[in-house]
């Protein structure tokens, strides 16, 4: 009781508890991954090889981003395509 | 029968060397023969919590590549005769380290020794894989905090894969050592408590070694911290999972907390 007053005057909730299920929730998801192949990783090499097949890019300038939802994911590739190989591609084709 | 035990974390700045010296002085004051292995290449630094690196003269590297004999790089202990050190090589040659020859120096270990103890280096390559890839059990030092529990649950799944023994289809006997536990905080809510991390690790526990400045003050002289302050209580809880280690039944003694002026202050404020 004194414990739970003294964290109610100092204003503060203990965190621990927050600690201990971010953790499970990580690793439920990395033990999973275990021993998988980069699934990020083949992606990306994927979609920039069908990518660069009609378009000259820098692989540098390639961006994939992975956010983590409850019930879906999202997967997000970012791609910098320069305009002038673009346009010259277009002029030839 | 010789065990080889290591003590592995994943995550650096945990106590690993801190708990190789105070496990291994511990055995040795039961009275078995133990050698403490450094496989930190090129950042060794056990020889230094042992208070033995003014006596390094040969290390594990000269060993593996035959340019000295055993005998001739272990470094008995001077406060314990039957405790004794192998250590690391200081130049930065990790791919010296291959496993055939760490297989041989190892099995030499177990001949001369009843325990053989290998002092992890942090992360998950080459110095921390071949310190566990002999291993029978281990010691799993982990601190009540996110980052820590992550990487031992990393290693588990090493240990579990990577290991001879797991290659064979037997299993290296793992053990928790939490290791900077702060009863005052954990009371606070604000450290992860022991259940919560031997649930998410589901892996038995060998002790509980409290936050302490009597670990700072034994590294500082080259002490192993049961030696140092035996009557404190980081030195007895290292000397109960010392027991344990050997199989014995010893109540666990989880930290209490120790209340200071202030907080028995604004205790009774609150109430």
């Amino acid at each position: 009781m004194s414990m739970g007053l003294l964290r109610l005057l100092r204003g503060n909730k203990a965190s621990a508890p927050v600690a201990r299920e971010r953790l499970q929730i990580l690793l439920a998801h990395e033990r999973g991954m275990r021993g998988q192949p980069d699934l990020l990783g083949v992606l990306r090499e994927e979609i920039l090889a069908v990518v660069s097949k009609h378009v000259t890019l820098d692989p540098t300038k390639v961006i994939v981003r992975l956010e983590r939802g409850d019930e879906v994911s999202t997967l997000e590739v970012d791609i910098e395509v320069p305009n002038d190989l673009e346009r010259k591609r277009v002029a030839v084709a | 029968m010789a065990k080889v035990l290591v003590v592995t974390s994943g995550k650096g700045g945990v106590g690993k060397t801190t708990t190789t010296a105070a496990l291994g002085a511990a055995l040795a004051q039961r009275g078995d023969r133990v050698v403490v292995v450094d496989f930190d290449v090129g950042l060794r630094n056990l020889d230094l919590v042992m208070g033995a690196e003014r006596r390094v003269v040969f290390d594990l590297i000269n060993v593996v590549q035959g340019v000295a004999k055993l005998p001739q790089a272990l470094i008995r202990d001077k406060r314990l005769e039957n405790l004794w050190l192998l250590p690391a090589s200081q130049t930065r040659d990790k791919d010296a380290l291959t496993e055939e020859g760490v297989g041989k120096v190892i099995a030499d270990l177990r001949g001369r020794f009843d325990w053989v103890i290998c002092d992890s280096p942090a992360g998950i390559e080459r110095g921390a894989s071949m310190a566990m890839r002999f291993a029978d059990e281990a010691v799993i030092v982990t601190n009540p905090e996110v980052s820590s529990v992550r990487d031992s649950d990393r290693i588990i799944g090493m240990l579990d894969s990577k290991t001879v023994r797991a290659e064979k289809g037997e299993r290296v006997e793992k053990h928790i050592l939490i290791t900077r536990y702060d009863p005052s905080r954990a009371a606070r809510g604000e450290m992860l408590t022991i259940d919560d991390i031997l649930e998410i690790l589901a892996t038995p526990l060998l002790g509980i070694i409290p936050e302490s400045q009597d670990v700072l003050k034994a590294s500082n002289v080259g002490t192993p911290v049961t030696l140092s302050n035996a009557d404190g209580a980081p030195a007895r809880a290292y000397l109960d999972a010392a027991r344990r280690l050997c199989g014995d039944t010893v109540p666990m003694q989880v930290p209490a907390e120790r209340k200071g002026f202030m907080d028995r202050l604004l205790r009774r404020r609150a109430a």
